[in-house]
């Protein structure tokens, strides 16, 4: 059956608490997931009180702030800091988002931050992202065509054409809706997931491919891509506001297509 | 130690190449039992209170014994469809997870036969 305690090694206690400067009176506590490969502790969460009166606004702000001021062993991966790398991918507050993005005056109370939900953990707030991009690798995202084109001319599009990539060449990948996804957390081993879905997609809508046939035949399959079950976990998590559940239905209309 | 690469595990078996029909048919069945199940449930509520003779009689019109075998044959299938999902999406042992799909299958087709068979007795042979 599908596991669904965590075993007993697992189990997230309770952590460390550092409390913030006396004189700080803009206080905000961040209770984040710690864990570390290094010894045979359980997962824990410690406690950090950032004064925020000394903090930048978002929660990545806060995370800095923590691992520069307070603590330098918390772990987790970040880049551009304005949502277009997709590095600090989190479950912050019970929402899988992005850590620069998500503004501390949107969450109420303490701020549980943990890694993005059922992935291997590295170390703290840096999952396994192996085979997720394994999975992308695997659709083939780039142009496939039989036609050949001199190397001074271009593949020409259409404008209408062209707006059929809006709201799916602005996927990042980082796997916010793929991890919110209830069929990829079970069977994430051959499901595709709704990102790797999207973009699979992106080259499906994509007027100057010419592989759309074989495209369809590789993701016609029980669990690659009818896990799906329009949950729409995928589509309300999504940082970058895109539709993945609707990238998806698109996927299984354009088999519907060529099969009746 | 596993020496396969991620995109080798990733890519697995590769694609079985079906799945549209299941989807297809499940949905299909759902759309048909709407009207099915309105016209079943009101018709048992409107021999509810009467006598075994009357359901017989109702029984014995060749449109009604039809219509109630077809709202019992696409139950029948539209459950199994279901059920084949939950037992793929929550049971990822291989054995336990064909023995209960071919259970399922199994039971489907054992009641359907015995759906029709008790529905045609009541209808013909009174």
């Amino acid at each position: 059956m599908a596991e669904f305690t965590l075993p007993k090694n697992s189990k997230v206690e309770k952590g460390k608490h550092y409390t913030a400067p006396a004189s700080a009176t803009n206080v905000r506590s961040f209770k984040i997931y710690r864990w570390s490969p290094d010894d045979d502790k359980n997962p824990h969460t410690d406690t950090y009180d950032v004064d925020m009166d000394d903090c930048g606004p978002m929660v990545l702000d806060a995370l800095i702030k923590i691992k520069n001021e307070i603590d330098p062993t918390l772990t987790f991966r970040r880049s551009c800091r304005e949502g277009i790398c997709g590095s600090c991918a989190m479950n912050i507050d019970g929402t899988n988002t992005l850590a620069c993005t998500k503004g501390v005056d949107e969450c109420k109370g303490d701020v549980p931050i943990y890694p993005l939900p059922h992935m291997s953990v590295i170390k703290d707030l840096v999952p396994d992202m192996t085979h997720f991009y394994a999975q992308y690798a695997s659709v083939e995202p780039w142009l496939k065509t039989k036609t050949p084109v001199s190397l001074a001319a271009e593949r020409l599009q259409s404008k209408e054409d062209r707006e059929k990539l809006d709201g799916l060449y602005e996927c990042i990948l980082c796997a916010c809706c793929s991890t919110s996804c209830p069929s990829y957390w079970w069977n994430s081993d051959k499901y595709l997931g709704p990102a790797i879905l999207l973009q699979s997609y992106r080259w499906l809508a994509d007027s100057r491919d010419e592989a759309t046939g074989e495209r369809l035949d590789s993701l016609e399959d029980p669990f690659k891509l009818y896990r799906c079950h329009t949950i729409m976990n995928c589509t309300n998590a999504c940082p970058k506001g895109l539709n993945p559940g609707k990238a998806i239905s698109e996927i299984k209309k354009m088999i519907a297509e060529r099969s009746l | 130690m596993k020496f396969r690469s991620p995109l080798s595990q990733a890519t697995g078996l590769g694609s079985a190449k079906h799945g549209f029909s299941h989807w297809w048919w499940q949905r299909v069945t759902a759309i048909a039992l709407i009207p099915m199940g309105l016209w079943f449930v009101i018709s048992v509520l409107c021999l509810a209170g009467g006598t075994h003779a009357q359901a017989q009689t109702w029984l014995s019109s060749p449109i009604n014994a039809t219509i109630v075998l077809l709202f019992t044959l696409t139950a029948l299938f539209h459950a199994q469809t279901g059920l084949q999902v939950v037992i793929e999406d929550y049971v990822p042992t291989k054995w336990i997870n064909l023995v209960l799909l071919l259970g399922t299958k199994f039971a489907a087709v054992i009641m359907a036969v015995l759906a029709v068979i008790a529905v045609l007795k009541v209808s013909v042979g009174g």
